[in-house]
């Protein structure tokens, strides 16, 4: 045999062995050019050394398959099993021509028109999508040398359709052979005219742009840090001088120098596809693995971040979609029984928003399971059987970011190791990013990262505390507030821990001081700025000496050596040359208080409940006094939180009371068998009105949350109003007014004393769905001397109109499900036996366009909410003014 | 690349202390040390120095060295010396470790020593752990010892909290 045949040989069979191979691994990972460029070049290199040796039945065969390589590596053709199964047909074809050759020493005859045929129609049907029609010759080939380029051209191969070339001129001859002149003629031009197609196609693309070195870039990125430095020094000392000769080149070098910021600022911008890049890879690799079927599908792709930030989203980003393959989507089986398609679709899209990129990863999968997570919360040991009890599904859903969490069955080598969700929250929360989760079981799941669209440069907020100067990055502050001894914002305190009233929240607050340990100041400040910080959902409040200015500062990583402080998240230059390190507020929040799931989760819902229907959401103060379930009581009925000293409690005709603000107060317990300690301090929730106050004693305050009030089980017993789940928690709600007649049998009649005295036995109707509320105004309208009935609903206030009932007065809400208050009052003052009734407006809103949409709906009037003296007074009058006017 | 290349070998010398190597000399409390001239990028005098809470003692802060951030180490204190007398301020030495500067706080910086193999010594056994730590050898000087400074133990910490 001859020498080049049999190594041709020996080569080709190695060749064709690694191309089975590789063609196995490209149909799972059709995007991947490395592997595709490997495949089409050992298939040309096949080509061109059939070409050379004089093998046209081979080289026939194996150009026809190359084309179809071709095209797929141009992205014109798409990897299909159908493709690949026929490209390894054609190469079984090329194996068993070379068997025989092999034996013959010669190709033998015969035709393979109908492989090639085959291969050429697909390579057509990619044609077809192509812009531009072009002869499926595909021409540069990267790795393919020089050399094997010549003999292809000097043998070109049979233009489609591929007739049957001369299967007699088989002689084994190392000569070039003599290829039919037809061909040749036709090929030339063709082949021209795809070489200048991908010429111009490639130059274009070379043009435009350019590899640099990363490093070059951060480089750049210094030295124009610098610049901007330089820049603002400079500025200040022009401004320090009065018709300065430099005034208009500086102003030009200023100019030109932001612009330079910019654009090496744009450098680093890179488009969000690029994380993307391997995951459809992934994705195919695991519905394979899996035996599901997958879709991913990708939006905003080219929505551009910063590379930094692009790092470090990638991981992430790569772990939850291999989540949402693995746990979320179904088997194909019970995705159709179901009724869903069986193919199951992941879906990324990305977008800016406000200085954010914002990136979903959905899934139409089974959701999350809240058995599973609930069977591994307890399993960890993470809660408890009874706080797992009160947990409201979103909360029991967060336990997913808890580290070793995960709900696998069993570990797979896709997932289900428990490091996981945890990490991504922590990946995501390092970069001020957020993450959220969306479950709906059946439905799927859709977690939203929110991250900053670039680190390298963030407005920061500076201030001082102790002599010492950082930034806080104006991301996570959301508010600034001014808080001194002899102001009405006053910080006080709960044993040692800080806490401000902002609003109707109680702040817990974080000394910067402390914190960082800072050593004592020369002298106490008069006044604390605190920044309110939401971190995730949690907001807390830092206190520092001095807020000066926000500044855009570039963030620089912190050397490694102290990476390990979590307060810090870089460090920076400051206008004037100074060094100040950045406070990550993440940090902080983790260093003080452990973001608990439950109390994200109450933020995220009670967030919900803002965003929704504001009215249905109280701000309660939950406290223990006593035994059983937890308290709540609303926060507007309190005037103060107070702990005083049980050694200075008194009595008077054996009651407790203590002199509080030059009066005396008196001391209610929740049980009123319970006694009261002789030493230490305990909290008083106290209770305000008019000239009285009351203190009732409590175990502790828990917290303040705003929660929709639903009383789930109603009570009996004097005192409480009933239960509800506030807070994920069964708690009972104490009714306010009962306390309070215990300190004062007098309090509520203080009021229907005197001028409102004739009011007495006036009937009143009070319209409210919330039960909370007619629970807590029967007793106080009751007490003040009115007969109440209540109803839950404007259409049974009007079947109890219909019915034959009458009132003095009409109470209604405003805010009610169905029939709203306004709608009601049209109703009643439309016609009817209660056209001239009263009607009193019971809202939380009480804006003065409220009050005229009220008044002219029908309404006499109109009351806050928890306005207690508002009410009883708005009562009177209304009543007095019917009387008047009858 | 060739930095880190540069930097490994000039520490080898320093360490071994047996082939010919030019140190900036520098003195801490009257003790004569070297850096190696290759690793060290700028000589400073005295600097404005941001602290850093939370950080170990010896990190004095970090300084503005034209535009890069640049963690300063307090050599006395690494050194368990007690801090420079008041009013009397020092200088810093910048050196380059794993592509990141540092700025080494000494009381002084002398000129730059090129030492002959024959002058090395090993650190004797009896040197104070914490100095041994950091010393890549001694140098005999005709009226004085001088001992290398090891930069990348000298910014070890962590071996320092071991072995106290």
């Amino acid at each position: 045999m001859d020498d080049l045949l049999s190594e041709f040989l020996t080569e080709t069979n190695e060749s064709l062995a690694v191309l089975d191979l590789e063609l196995v691994k490209l149909e799972q990972n059709p995007n991947d050019p490395a592997l595709l460029s490997n495949i089409f070049r050992i298939v040309h290199t096949i080509k061109g050394t059939c070409g050379f040796l004089g093998l046209p039945r081979l080289e026939a065969v194996a150009h026809a398959s190359e084309n179809v390589l071709g095209k797929i590596r141009d992205g014109e053709l798409v990897v299909t099993a159908q493709a690949v199964s026929l490209v390894l047909k054609s190469l079984d074809q090329i194996k068993s021509l070379m068997a025989q050759l092999e034996q013959n020493e010669a190709e033998p005859a015969g035709d393979d028109g109908e492989l090639i045929q085959l291969l050429n129609q697909l390579a057509a049907g990619g044609e077809a999508a192509a812009p531009a029609p072009k002869p499926a010759a595909p021409v540069e080939t990267p790795a393919a040398p020089a050399v094997a380029e010549a003999p292809r051209a000097a043998a070109p191969a049979p233009a489609a359709p591929p007739v049957a070339v001369a299967p007699t001129a088989a002689a084994p001859s190392p000569a070039a052979p003599t290829p039919p002149v037809a061909s040749e003629a036709k090929e030339p031009p063709k082949e021209k005219e795809v070489k200048e197609a991908a010429e111009t196609k490639e130059s274009a693309v070379a043009a435009q742009s350019i590899r640099v070195n990363v490093d070059l870039l951060e480089n750049l990125m210094t030295m124009v840090s610098e610049l901007v430095l330089t820049r603002n020094q400079l500025m200040q000392i022009l401004r320090s001088q009065k018709d300065s000769e430099f005034g208009a080149p500086l102003q030009r070098l200023s100019h030109v120098t932001t612009e330079l910021q910019e654009g090496v600022m744009k450098t680093r911008m890179q488009p969000i596809g690029n994380a993307w890049a391997k995951l459809p890879r992934i994705v195919r690799d695991l519905s394979h693995e899996l035996r599901k079927k997958i879709d991913l599908q990708m939006h905003g792709a080219d929505t551009e971040l910063d590379r930094q930030v692009l790092e470090m989203i990638k991981d992430p980003l790569t772990h939850m979609v291999r989540n949402s393959a693995d746990h979320g989507i179904e088997m194909p089986a019970d995705r159709a029984a179901k009724g869903k398609p069986e193919t199951g679709t992941i879906t990324l899209n990305a977008y800016h928003e406000g200085g954010h990129i914002i990136i979903e990863i959905g899934d139409d999968g089974r959701g999350l399971d809240i058995d599973k997570i609930k069977q591994k919360a307890l399993a960890t040991g993470i809660t408890s059987e009874s706080d797992l009890a009160a947990m409201s599904e979103q909360q029991i859903q967060q336990f997913i970011f808890k580290a070793g969490f995960s709900t696998a069955a069993k570990v797979t080598s896709v997932s289900g190791r428990g490091v996981g969700m945890d990490v991504v929250r922590t990946n995501i929360e390092k970069i001020g990013g957020t993450v959220e989760m969306k479950s709906q079981r059946g439905k799927g799941s859709t977690f939203v990262i929110k991250i900053p669209l670039t680190l390298a440069i963030v407005s920061a907020l500076i201030v001082e505390c102790a002599g010492e100067r950082f930034a806080i990055p104006q991301i996570s502050v959301v508010e600034l507030v001014r808080a001194s001894a002899n102001s009405e914002t006053t910080i006080e305190w709960l044993n040692n821990a800080p806490v401000l009233r902002l609003r109707d929240r109680l702040l817990p607050l974080v000394s910067l001081q402390e914190l960082l340990k800072l050593g004592k100041r020369d002298e106490k400040p008069s006044e604390t700025f605190i920044i309110v910080a939401q971190v995730g959902t949690y907001a807390f409040g830092i206190m520092v000496d001095r807020v000066f200015d926000t500044e855009e500062i570039v963030v620089k990583p912190v050397s490694p050596i102290l990476r390990d402080i979590s307060m810090f998240s870089g460090n920076t230059i400051l206008g004037d040359g100074s060094v100040i390190m950045i406070l990550d507020p993440n940090g902080i929040a983790a260093a003080t208080g452990e973001i608990t799931v439950s109390e994200s989760a109450v933020r995220t819902d009670s967030a919900q409940a803002r965003a929704g229907a504001r009215e249905d959401v109280t701000s309660l103060l939950l406290f223990r006094a006593g035994k059983g379930a937890p308290k709540a009581v609303p926060l507007a009925l309190i005037a103060r939180l107070e702990e005083i000293d049980l050694a200075q409690i008194e009595y008077s005709h054996d009651k407790p009371v203590v002199q509080y603000r030059g009066k005396l107060m008196p001391l209610v317990t929740i049980e009123a068998s319970a006694s009261t300690g002789t030493s230490g301090r305990q909290p008083v929730l106290v209770f305000a009105d008019k000239d009285h106050t009351m203190g009732l004693m409590v175990d502790e305050i828990v917290d303040i949350v705003e929660d929709r009030l639903n009383i789930e089980v109603a009570v009996d017993r004097p005192g409480l109003i009933g239960s509800a789940i506030i807070a994920g928690k069964a708690t009972d709600l104490i009714d306010a007014g009962f306390y309070l007649t215990q300190a004062f049998t007098d309090w509520f009649g203080a009021h229907s004393d005197g001028e409102f005295q004739s009011d007495k036995g006036k009937r009143v109707l009070l319209v409210d769905d919330s039960p909370f509320f007619r629970n807590l105004l029967t007793p106080l309208l009751s007490v003040a001397g009115y007969d109440v009935t209540t109803v839950e609903s404007g259409d049974r206030a009007l079947s109890l109109c219909e019915a034959g009932a009458d009132f003095d007065v009409i109470i209604s809400d405003i805010e009610m499900p169905g029939m709203n208050g306004f709608e009601f009052a049209t109703a009643v003052k439309q016609a009817g036996r209660w056209q001239k009734t009263p009607l009193v407006a019971l809202s939380s809103h009480a804006t003065p366009r409220d009050l005229d949409r009220g008044r002219a709906a029908g309404f006499n009037d109109y009351v806050a909410k928890f306005d207690r003296e508002a009410l009883l007074h708005t009562l009177a009058e209304t009543l007095n003014g019917e009387r008047g006017a009858a | 690349m060739s930095k880190d290349m540069s930097e490994n070998e000039v520490r080898g010398k320093g360490m071994a202390a047996g082939e010919q190597g030019e140190f900036v000399s520098i003195t801490v409390a009257g003790q004569l040390f070297g850096i190696p001239v290759l690793q060290v990028q700028d000589v400073l005098g005295p600097q404005r120095i941001t602290r850093i809470p939370l950080a170990p003692p010896e990190v004095a802060g970090s300084l503005n060295l034209r535009g890069r951030i640049v963690t300063a180490i307090d050599l006395r204190t690494r050194l368990r010396l007690p801090p420079l007398p008041e009013g009397r301020s020092g200088m810093s030495v910048v050196v380059d470790h794993g592509g990141e500067l540092y700025s080494v706080l000494v009381d002084s910086v002398g000129e730059v020593l090129s030492l002959g193999a024959e002058m090395a010594e090993r650190n004797p056994a009896t040197l104070d752990p914490v100095w041994r730590e950091v010393s890549g050898g001694i140098y005999r000087l005709d009226k004085n010892l001088l001992i290398v400074l090891d930069v990348a133990r000298v910014l070890d910490f962590s071996a320092r909290a071991e072995a106290a």
